[in-house]
Formats: structure tokens, sequence, C-alpha cells
């Protein structure tokens, strides 16, 4: 079955490794994942501002591709651009004076109207794979692996975007499972890491990312999974220098989700790059038997 | 903290720009302060998120222009899910943020990011980033 993708800008350099493994998954699982013609950056944060439309513009588009093949679903897997796609869609379908200011903009483009429906990856594996058949599928179960889900904020926040329960998610425990791996629980799992602020306020990401990670750390997990690059630049970049800063600090390995689906599903290791992730993965995979 | 309130000192504009720009009813908030008990952000912030709330429909501009708060905000939507009130908090934040980036004037300067920097950051930090701190 084909599903209409979309990728976004970070995907294809920084985080390749969060989609090539992820393309290479979903493929096994009999779904081929089909970038859409033409995309443009998402804008990569929804724009909040009521007389705000022009940033609306570029998402739409990438909406617009998606009708023009006359698919009614449009797969993610960036969480920043999930949300961002996400809400300028819900803005299309709901607010009829934005939308129809919207299309008369977009002269050259055919009309919108919130068609699409966006989808997070971890969706099509929940409710179009399922946990059963998804573990059925796995051909090296990630046993005695203690990993912490940690959601962030653009896959459960704001409400009306969700894809699990904002107070209490449970997907990524679920796909954990599924993968034969064993979740830890964390409070700080829907703790946002600081997003944007890495870029004017670094020494604070570094101490989030260090409540964060010594959190999971105490809960008895092992590696953390998660589904964002920023997530995964701001939990990563700093942990040589918090090992030198604070003595109890100890490296923790980040996987992004696709990474362990590929490596359960039985892929060849290649597919999961996990040379450009932080904190030496492939050491503790190594350690439990997971990777030769 | 102290702050003296005279009918000269209060920015009527101010308060209706934030109204338009949010879209947000400012007297929503009856101030329980679930906003900044769900901050992750809140310790490194000069006033509270309940504090920015009460001080911007007051219109008390200049309070809230000498403040970092809302720069410290990384729009993470914690407080508007737990808002009991169904305020969203995180649009005045944006609103406030753009009354200043509007007049050309940006928080951050770009050129001060380091080439190694800007080769390391995933895109969607220097868009974002960019976005939310200059104009």
């Amino acid at each position: 079955m084909s599903l209409a993708y979309y990728p976004g800008c970070t995907l294809k350099t920084k985080a390749r490794n969060l989609e090539e493994p992820g393309i290479a998954s979903l493929e096994v699982l009999g779904f081929k994942l089909e970038e859409i013609p033409r995309w443009n950056c998402c804008g990569a944060v929804y724009s909040l501002a009521e007389d705000d439309l022009i940033h609306q513009v570029a998402p739409i588009r990438n909406l617009i591709r998606v009708k023009e093949q006359g698919k009614d679903k449009l797969a993610t897997l960036c969480a920043f651009c999930f949300n961002t796609l996400k809400r300028a869609n819900l803005l299309m379908r709901e607010n009829a004076e934005k939308r129809n200011t919207l299309n008369s903009f977009m002269d050259e483009e055919i009309d919108y109207g919130g068609e699409v429906k966006v989808v997070h990856l971890l969706e099509v594996l929940r409710d179009e794979i399922g946990w059963e058949v998804l573990a059925q599928k796995v051909k090296l179960p990630l046993r005695e692996l203690k990993i912490a889900p940690y959601y962030g904020c653009t896959l459960l926040r704001p409400r009306e975007i969700a894809i699990d329960s904002v107070e209490n998610p449970t997907i990524l425990r679920e796909f954990l499972e599924a993968l034969g791996a064993s979740p830890v629980d964390f409070p700080e799992s829907t703790r946002c890491c600081g997003s944007y602020q890495i870029i004017s306020n670094p020494d604070d990401i570094s101490e989030y990312a260090r409540d964060i990670l010594n959190s999971a750390l105490s809960h008895g997990a092992e590696a953390l999974v998660l589904t964002c690059p920023l997530c995964d630049y701001n939990l990563g970049r700093g942990q040589k220098e918090l090992i030198k800063k604070h003595n109890e600090f100890k490296e923790m390995p980040l996987f992004y989700f696709t990474q362990l689906l590929a490596l359960a599903l039985g892929l060849d290791s290649q597919v999961c790059h996990f040379e450009l992730n932080y904190g030496s993965p492939e050491s503790l995979l190594r350690e439990k038997d997971l990777l030769s | 903290m102290s702050v003296t309130i005279s009918p000269k000192r209060l920015r009527r504009v101010f308060v209706r720009k934030v109204k338009e720009l949010s879209g947000q009813n400012l007297q929503l908030c009856y101030q329980c302060g679930m906003c900044s008990g769900n901050c992750p952000a809140a310790s490194n912030m000069d006033l509270s998120p309940r504090q920015i709330i009460e001080l911007t429909r007051l219109g008390l501009e200049e309070e809230i222009a000498n403040s970092k708060t809302v720069w410290i905000c990384a729009s993470c939507f914690a407080c508007t899910v737990n808002c009991p009130r169904g305020f969203d908090l995180s649009k005045m934040m944006e609103a406030i943020r753009l009354l200043t980036l509007r007049k050309n004037i940006n928080y951050i300067r770009p050129e001060d990011i380091s080439p190694q920097e800007r080769c390391e950051l995933p895109q969607i930090a220097m868009v974002s980033g960019l976005r939310k701190f200059t104009g």
C-alpha cells in the first residue's frame, strides 16, 4: 500500500538516521512511503498570531500537493513538521474566513479546505498495522533493552493535534512492548527539551537535558527513544560537556523510534545510521547481543 | 515584586494589540498559576507566566519589555493544555514577542551564531529560532 509522505528539511541531512530506517521498515510492513512532489519547508513552527496568514502558505502548499495526487492522507516522520502541518490543516478546515483569504492568495493553486488527514508514522503503526501484527513481524526482539519513551512536545500539544492522551501517553510504551523491549516510564517524558531556545540560550538547554536524562537514568533507563530531531540535538549535543561538568552525569544513548523498529524487524543495521547518533548506541546494542 | 499602577502608566493600546494578535480573552485568567506550575522554563524566568498575564492585562508595557520571560518561552504549550480556563498563553507570549519584532528589534543577531554551530544545528532549530527571535 502506498502512503503520501512528507520528509521535511532536517530528515534529508541531519536526521537521516530517523528517515532511512523508517522508510525501510514500513516497506517490510507493507507500506511504501512515497515522497510528495515539489515539497517545501513547512516553516518548522506553526504561526500563532491571528493576523499572520503568510506563514500558513508554506505548510498548506504541501497539503495541496497531496490533494493534487488524489490522496487523502499524509504521513510525517519529523515531529516538528507533523505539528505544523496538522495545525495548518485544522485552520483550513475550521476557519472559513482565513481559508478563503489563503485560497484567494494562492491563486495558482487548487482550492484547499483541509481534506487531507495528517498523520504521524507512529499512528500508522498503531492504527493501520496494529501492535499485534507488528509484534508478529519482529525477528530480533529487543529483549532486556530498558528504554524510556521521550515524547517531547509536538506530538502531544496542543490538545487538538495530539496523537495520544496529552496527560498519559502510552503510544511509545506500546510500540516498545511490541518490539520486545522493556519500556521505562519516567515523569519527564513529556517535558520540553527547550526546543529553539538552543540558538539563544544553550546553557539553559544543557541544564534541561541534564534533568531529563538524569530522571530517565534514575528510573532505570539505559537509553531514550525519540521522535524529534531537535530533541535529539538538545539532549545529545551537550552530553560530553555535562560529563566533564558533573561527576554524577552518565552518558545516555538516544535512539530514534525508527532505528529500533528497523533493528527489531531484522533489517541491516547500516540502514539505521547509528554513526549519526549521540551517546554510543552501538556499544549498548552489542552489550545486549542486538548488534554483531 | 511591587508595581506602581497609575492611569498614566497603563497602556490601553498595548492591551488591545495583544488581544488582537493572540485572539485571546485576557479576562479569562483567574490567576491560579497552573501555567507557571507546568512551565518547564519558569525557574529561569524573571516574571512567571502567571505574572506576565496579569501585567499584560493591566497594560504595564514597560515591565514586560524589561522582562526576559517571553524570550525564554519555548512555545511548548504545557501552559495551554493545563489551563483550566482554556486560555492559550502560548499565543499571548507570541503576541508580545511580535510587538517587539515588528518594530525591527531582533532578540538575537543571526551573525552571532558561529559557523560551526550553523553547520551542526538541525534545520528545524534554525528555522524555528529565527522565526521566533527575529522580525
